[in-house]
């Protein structure tokens, strides 16, 4: 089982709708996929039209009074399963830090579903605390959506320079160009420039589409209700990406997909 | 994924298009139905062992296939999805465990069904279409199947329109509201049964209708001649269903069902051959021997080949590579007395004696004799046999030699299926007290026999081996350390035997056995 997690410091960057889309394509090779929305805010619930609660809160979740198993709802989509938001998720990092192993604990949380699913995405909230630290441990790919800024730059430097520092296992990143606007000069000579000086930086930009934040009326991925469309277009050559990097391969003659 | 299941029936006049209609009926505020997709064919086929292991246990296979579909799905008897898999290409039935793809499917089946074969107990085709229930926010809580399904095979039959509810993982509350609504919708009634118990029975076929067992319903009162032909009856019966399975080789348990209902016969015929018609036994107990020898080769070989991998397992000094010469031996020697198993089972003699075997049983159940009564017959028998055993056991000493153990071995053996074929007459707390009593020496003696009979057989291999130059010199040595651990094995079965026959012996073993000659009679 890999996890994948869509994660950046700031908001409304396109976290959820990669994080959305990513795991709908997941689903649509044949994986098994769980996608965890880790947000109180509840954007990717809303989209799979799932209710964002969790009995016993984010507290019983994470102090492991109630398996994860339980709380997992089927989304529209085959192979593909959520763990709902719920609002009590905005005091995940107290109950986190009322945890042994307090920034490994989300890790060892997953390690039950190990059997069940074969990949995970963790559509995380914006911040930078104690949960996202969690994350990170958590990942091995993190998907780092960036606006085509000087400054998401600076901040992709901070986030590999902290992960760096960790001991053990490190995710690898995978920064993408998200709501890219063409019109502007800035955005592309960054969403051009950048993946050609950084490996770390994905071939594949977003672009800012309507088709994309139309997402929020269609209740559903763009990906699965514009299939043929440009935006789905691009998130099917990030998946591939994603997906390479991860070192998830396609569907095996048994006709199952395989980590 | 989907999870719990409700089925219902559709009235019997009732077809797909009607079935839209009730579906329409039951949405409310609380659901909608989305519209139907397209129509799908389906062919499905409903798997089991040939012993029925997977609907004893509680669980229904059944493998689905259609255009870009293969699903084999595990099901408990509520319907609750219990494991599935996908396998492509589709497995061709019928299939072994090793056939099927690797995964938790797998897994679970391999608990239940063993060396056991899947076969295709029915096959039908069925027109499906589905349709979403959706909640208030437009998600979808369940998938609603209707089906019209005729079976194919064994025979064709036409069975009710059936609709089922399968809830969306996370949605088995709202799903079994709208289950409860269903319910209530005219023309439509809970499934008493599963699909696979329906298609079964529309089928002709009785679900759990084989067993090894000697099933007879005797009574203490009834001929002595008329219950020993009902039990060579029920026993040829038991031979011959597995006999076209045995000579396709289907799976390893038919010829061993095949060989104890025939060990069954001859032991019957044996001991109890004086109350048929004079001549009938002699008769026979020569064909039985026959067909009983015909069927030795292989299963030597195939309990050798079962046993492999765990011997294999436990080389000390060699390593698994060594010993694959031995295997390959094996598979080589098995297929040639397969072969020639699958003649003699073909043969005009078998066929002779089948038709021969079965007029003679149905002359002697049309007039069986009056005495003596099965009750008073069945004490003698065992009380015989049971002596037998204690003679040859107090008979043996540290100093005799295998023989007298294998001897005493086949005395046990007969004593077992004389219990065993009266069972009927006896209550059965004390049935299973004495048979658990003979078994625990049984197995004691098997062990001593069976190591005495493998080290022959491995020093025969090792001869036949090096006289076709297939065995290299490290594929012996491997050879060795098994009859070296055979011999350990031997040595510890011979050790514990005394033991093991004094408890027999003891007034309170003796008392076991006694006490079926008393309600017997």
């Amino acid at each position: 089982m890999k996890v994948m997690a869509a994660y950046n410091i700031k908001g409304g960057v396109g976290k959820t709708a990669a994080a959305v889309n990513l795991a709908y394509l997941a689903a649509a090779d044949g994986f098994r996929v769980l996608l965890w929305d880790l947000d109180p805010q509840a954007a990717a619930s809303f989209l799979f039209r799932v209710r964002p609660r969790v009995k016993g809160g984010g507290k019983a979740l994470i102090a492991g009074k109630r398996p994860v198993d339980d709380a997992i709802k089927a989304t529209d989509f085959e192979n593909l399963d959520l763990l709902p938001a719920d609002f009590t998720y905005r005091n995940l990092d107290l109950h986190l830090d009322s945890e042994r192993k307090s920034a490994t604990r989300l890790r060892s949380l997953l390690v039950p579903l190990r059997r069940e699913y074969d990949l995970v995405v963790l559509d995380c909230p914006p911040s930078i605390s104690l949960l996202s630290e969690n994350v990170l441990h958590a990942a091995d790919l993190l998907l780092v959506p960036l606006i085509p800024t000087t400054l998401s730059v600076r901040t992709l430097d901070q986030l590999t320079e902290f992960i760096e520092g960790f001991d053990h296992k490190q995710p690898m990143i995978l920064a993408f160009m998200s709501m890219v606007d063409r019109r502007k000069r800035l955005h592309r000579e960054i969403a051009e420039g950048l993946p050609a000086q950084r490996a770390d930086v994905a071939a594949t930009a977003i672009p800012a589409m309507s088709a994309i934040e139309r997402m929020s009326l269609q209740r559903a991925p763009v990906t699965a209700s514009a299939p043929r469309g440009q935006a789905a277009l691009h998130y099917r050559n990030l998946w591939q990406e994603a997906r390479d990097r991860a070192g998830l391969r396609l569907r095996s003659p048994q006709g199952r997909a395989r980590t | 994924m989907l999870n719990a299941a409700w089925e219902f029936v559709l009235h019997p006049a009732d077809d797909a298009r009607t079935a839209a209609d009730y579906l329409g009926q039951v949405a409310d505020q609380r659901f909608s139905i989305a519209a139907a997709g397209p129509s799908r064919t389906m062919r499905r086929t409903w798997l089991d062992t040939f012993d029925w292991r997977l609907y004893r246990a509680g669980l229904n296979l059944e493998h689905a296939s259609g255009r870009g579909i293969s699903e084999l799905v595990l099901t408990a008897r509520d319907g609750e999805i219990v494991a599935s898999a996908a396998p492509t290409p589709a497995p061709r039935w019928p299939a072994l465990l090793d056939q099927l793809p690797v995964g938790p499917l797998r897994e679970h089946l391999g608990g239940i069904i063993g060396v056991r074969a899947l076969l295709p107990v029915v096959r039908a085709t069925s027109v499906r279409t589905q349709r979403r229930a959706l909640n208030a926010d437009a998600k979808t809580i369940a998938m609603l199947s209707v089906d019209q399904t005729t079976i194919t095979q064994p025979r064709r039959a036409a069975t009710r329109g059936r609709i089922t509810v399968s809830a969306l993982r996370g949605y088995q509350t709202q799903a079994s509201k709208l289950a409860d609504a269903l319910a209530k919708a005219p023309g439509v009634a809970p499934a008493e049964r599963s699909a696979f118990e329906t298609a079964v029975r529309a089928a002709g076929l009785g679900p759990g209708d084989y067993t090894s067992k000697v099933d007879v319903r005797l009574t203490a009162q009834m001929p002595a001649g008329l219950a020993v032909a009902m039990v060579l009856t029920r026993l040829f019966d038991t031979a011959e269903a597995n006999v076209p399975a045995t000579t396709r080789d289907v799976d390893t348990e038919f010829l061993h069902d095949l060989r104890i209902a025939v060990r069954r016969t001859r032991s019957v015929l044996k001991l109890a051959g004086s109350v048929l018609p004079a001549g009938m036994s002699a008769r026979y107990r020569p064909e039985f021997k026959w067909l009983g020898d015909l069927t030795t080769p292989t299963r030597d070989l195939d309990v050798y080949l079962l046993g492999y991998p765990d011997m294999a397992r436990k080389l000390v000094s060699a390593t698994e590579l060594d010993l694959s010469p031995f295997h390959d031996h094996l598979m080589r020697q098995r297929d040639a007395s397969q072969r020639q198993l699958a003649r003699g089972l073909r043969s005009a003699r078998y066929r002779r004696l089948a038709s021969r075997w079965r007029h003679d049983l149905e002359q002697v159940s049309a007039s069986p004799g009056r005495r003596p009564s099965a009750g008073k017959f069945a004490a003698s028998r065992i009380a015989r046999a049971h002596q037998r055993v204690l003679d040859g056991g107090r008979a043996i000493d540290a100093a005799s030699p295998p023989q007298a153990l294998h001897d005493l071995r086949k005395s046990c053996k007969e004593l077992r299926y004389v219990l065993e074929v009266f069972a009927s007459l006896h209550d059965p707390a004390e049935q299973w007290r004495a048979v658990n009593e003979l078994k625990a020496l049984q197995d004691c003696l098997g062990e001593f026999q069976d190591t005495e009979v493998q080290r022959a057989e491995l020093r025969a291999f090792a001869t036949q081996m090096m006289a076709d130059r297939s065995a290299p010199a490290e594929t012996l040595l491997a050879m060795g350390e098994i009859a070296a651990a055979l011999a350990v094995r031997q040595r510890s079965a011979r050790s514990e035997f005394a033991g093991r026959f004094s408890e027999f012996a003891s007034a309170r073993g003796q008392a076991k056995i006694t006490a079926l000659t008393w309600t017997a009679a």
